[in-house]
């Protein structure tokens, strides 16, 4: 690996990453740091390490699922919608 | 309870937000025939994001349930169907909210940039980085059960007002501006926690791997 201190601009860089990976930046932002990424081997190793948290964050599928709806419950949620309908009919 | 639970996770199958702002639109037009899916879609999405926010199964069944009773007696509040999500949640924030006063107070705590900030290994005049090789990592092993129960506890270690933030916009999806809007914050304070929370759920994760080399050579790892 070539000899590399992180400067400032990495700092930069960094704070930005998230705002960059959802594109959230204006073009000459995203250029700047294109640029820089290209040029700086650990940034774009750590970029592309956070950009897998994310892919991974968005495909993560609960481990934890709730009990299945017992009967009582289902009623309780149906009754208020169906009140709900009823009170839109009084008032219309 | 458990082997309930993994019956209902097989049925389990979340919808994309269009299919679920359709099932709004049609409750909101009087079609009872959505009531089911609807509540079985959010139920699970509500369970999931309480139980996250304050770990206890009952809590979080309470949550959910309490959640949608308002959301049922709120429906013709709901303007604009295709915010039905962010508005769910905003109701499950609240509710989450109220309950996490009747418990223990837990205070907001803050993460610092700094932290995060990859070490160097200085070798002579070389310098690498202290990180794992995450190249090597298949998106296949992303999603295995191991690395799915250190994601798991990375996110539950966060500070609440992190985990609030890195649940909406990166599980579910909402957009910076609808996170903001359902958590009552501006979209800088959104962005720069959930900058923050990515930042401290990538370190748990590369600690995983820097201990757990197998991971990255062992392609059958966990299956």
């Amino acid at each position: 690996m070539e000899s590399h201190e992180p400067t400032e601009k990495c700092k930069e860089v960094f704070s930005l990453l998230s705002e960059y990976l959802n594109l959230e930046l204006p073009p000459d932002a995203c250029q700047e740091i294109e640029t820089h990424l290209a040029g700086c081997p650990p940034c774009i190793e750590f970029a592309e390490s956070l950009r897998k948290t994310v892919e991974l964050c968005r495909r993560y599928q609960p481990t934890e699922l709730p009990e299945p709806l017992g009967k009582s419950a289902r009623k309780e949620l149906l009754d208020a919608y169906q009140r709900m309908l009823g009170a839109r009919k009084t008032a219309s | 309870m458990q082997g309930r639970a993994r019956y209902n996770r097989k049925r389990y199958l979340a919808l994309e937000r269009e299919a679920e702002v359709e099932l709004a639109k049609r409750l909101i037009a009087g079609e009872p025939e959505a009531f089911d899916r609807f509540v079985e879609h959010f139920r699970a999405k509500v369970f999931h994001y309480s139980w996250l926010m304050c770990r206890n199964r009952e809590d979080a069944e309470e949550v959910a349930q309490e959640t949608l009773l308002k959301v049922f007696e709120n429906f013709d509040h709901l303007r604009q169907p295709e915010r039905v999500r962010p508005w769910v949640f905003q109701i499950a924030k609240n509710v989450c909210l109220m309950k996490r006063r009747k418990s223990v107070f837990a205070p907001s705590q803050e993460l610092s940039l700094d932290d995060f900030l990859p070490l160097m290994d200085h070798e002579g005049r070389h310098v690498k980085l202290q990180i794992a090789d995450w190249s090597g990592l298949p998106d296949d092993q992303l999603l295995q059960s191991e690395m799915k129960q250190v994601l798991d506890r990375a996110i539950s270690e966060l500070p609440e007002n992190y985990r609030s933030v890195i649940l909406l916009r990166d599980m579910e999806e909402l957009s910076t501006l609808e996170t903001a809007q359902t958590l009552d914050l501006t979209e800088d304070v959104v962005k720069t926690r959930l900058h923050r929370a990515r930042l401290a759920v990538r370190q748990k994760l590369d600690e995983y791997l820097r201990t757990d080399s197998q991971v990255l050579s062992s392609p059958t790892r966990g299956k």
